[in-house]
């Protein structure tokens, strides 16, 4: 394959997966990796380096529109940042010292662990909890528009959610994703924040969050410019136009081809890690 | 201001998208019918890898130093938001958070400056 051909087909792909990841809220860059080692056998590191750059791209270019909104909740993003970025670089790090089979298999269960998730309903944070404590000291608590005029939320279990979004820092900054399962499962589940706080307030952090592990794939040279241009622009073209065209009655069936991709996706990364493909 | 640094973020984006695909214009005039090949890691050369290597390989008028110059501004945007938080919450009189952001902002500058991006090739 020529360097224009392969140029195209890459941005092809990555426009549709961007598109596929914004209309679904799945995120592109959890299929890209598998995609680009799998079908355009590029080493992992590369496709990790170029993945990682497209997150960066993708969360800033949407945390515009979700800020003018009101529904994400600044403190609460800066104060789990700490966590995420800590354990961003430290992912970074790690990825350069294990081998690229290992690499392979924990993305593997992580895309598996996504493709789960995407099948269950999302857990409703219960109305009126009691405010905690150190939530309160740490002036977490906020509200944000609903229906019936704005509706306050009382964040729990702090400690918790740092914890776990230090893990999905780590992810992020190991495999070049966003690792939005994961801070699902911190932000709703423990801290119970309201959905469309916490689905606002993550993608407005996923890109600080890479921005943290960037800086380490640059330098080391896992970013080739090549390959991490048409991915970036593909991705950012595809998720800027699934953000206007964003039909609500075709994204259930649209979600569970996504998550069947996702399967697949993950199953053949197992396969290939572990027989040392990868 | 929170409207104001979303629009920076889209701002930071649009630019960088702009000057990677320039950058792609260039390479692409002059290695398109080159073979591709991303099978083996050999990591980049250490033009692409640290930021004087990248505004040399700019001025050099290479294709692929400006793509990697639009990818450095990408990386850069989310960090200027963050850096512009510390205004905010000082406007707003809130130590704590001032405290946090500044925080945040260092590990990200540990990790653009501290991991050897930021020195000579």
């Amino acid at each position: 394959m020529t360097i224009l051909d392969f140029t195209a087909v890459v941005a092809i792909v990555s426009f549709v997966a961007g598109l596929l990841g914004s209309l679904t809220g799945l995120g592109g860059g959890v299929v890209l990796v598998p995609l680009l080692t799998i079908f355009f056998h590029v080493d992992i590191r590369y496709a990790i380096g170029a993945s990682l750059v497209s997150v960066i791209a993708t969360s800033s270019g949407a945390a515009a529109s979700y800020v003018k909104e009101g529904f994400s909740n600044i403190r609460i993003g800066m104060f789990l940042e700490i966590a995420t970025t800590f354990g961003a670089l430290l992912g970074a790090f790690l990825a350069t010292r294990i081998p690229t089979s290992a690499l392979a298999i924990i993305f593997g269960a992580v895309l598996l662990y996504s493709a789960y998730l995407s099948r269950k309903p999302r857990p409703q944070a219960q109305r009126s909890l009691p405010p905690d404590p150190l939530a309160t000291r740490l002036r977490m608590n906020g509200s944000f528009p609903d229906l019936e005029g704005p509706r306050s939320y009382n964040v729990q279990h702090v400690p918790t959610g740092f914890s776990l979004m230090f893990g999905a820092g780590a992810l992020s900054g190991l495999l070049g994703i966003g690792s939005g399962a994961v801070k699902v499962l911190a932000m709703d589940q423990a801290m119970q924040i309201p959905f469309k706080v916490s689905t606002t307030t993550s993608n407005f952090m996923i890109g600080v969050t890479a921005a943290a592990s960037a800086g380490v794939y640059l330098s080391r040279g896992y970013v080739d410019p090549g390959l991490a241009m048409p991915v970036m622009l593909g991705v950012l073209a595809g998720s800027l136009l699934g953000s206007r065209i964003l039909v609500k009655a075709e994204t259930k069936s649209l979600r569970l081809v996504f998550s069947v991709v996702i399967l697949v996706l993950g199953l053949q990364m197992l396969y290939q890690g572990f027989w040392g493909k990868i | 201001m929170e409207v104001i640094l979303g629009n920076l973020l889209r701002a930071g984006v649009l630019l960088s998208a702009a000057v990677v695909l320039s950058g792609a214009c260039i390479y692409l005039s002059h290695h398109a019918h080159e073979p591709a090949d991303y099978r083996i890691f050999r990591g980049e050369p250490s033009e692409f890898r640290t930021i004087p290597g990248v505004i040399q390989s700019v001025i050099n008028g290479r294709g692929r130093g400006l793509i990697q110059l639009g990818l450095l501004l990408l990386i850069a945007t989310p960090i200027a938001r963050v850096a512009f938080s510390i205004v905010g919450f000082a406007i707003e009189r809130d130590r704590m958070y001032v405290a946090f952001t500044l925080i945040v902002l260092a590990i990200l500058l540990y990790s653009l400056l501290g991991s050897g991006l930021g020195t000579h090739p």
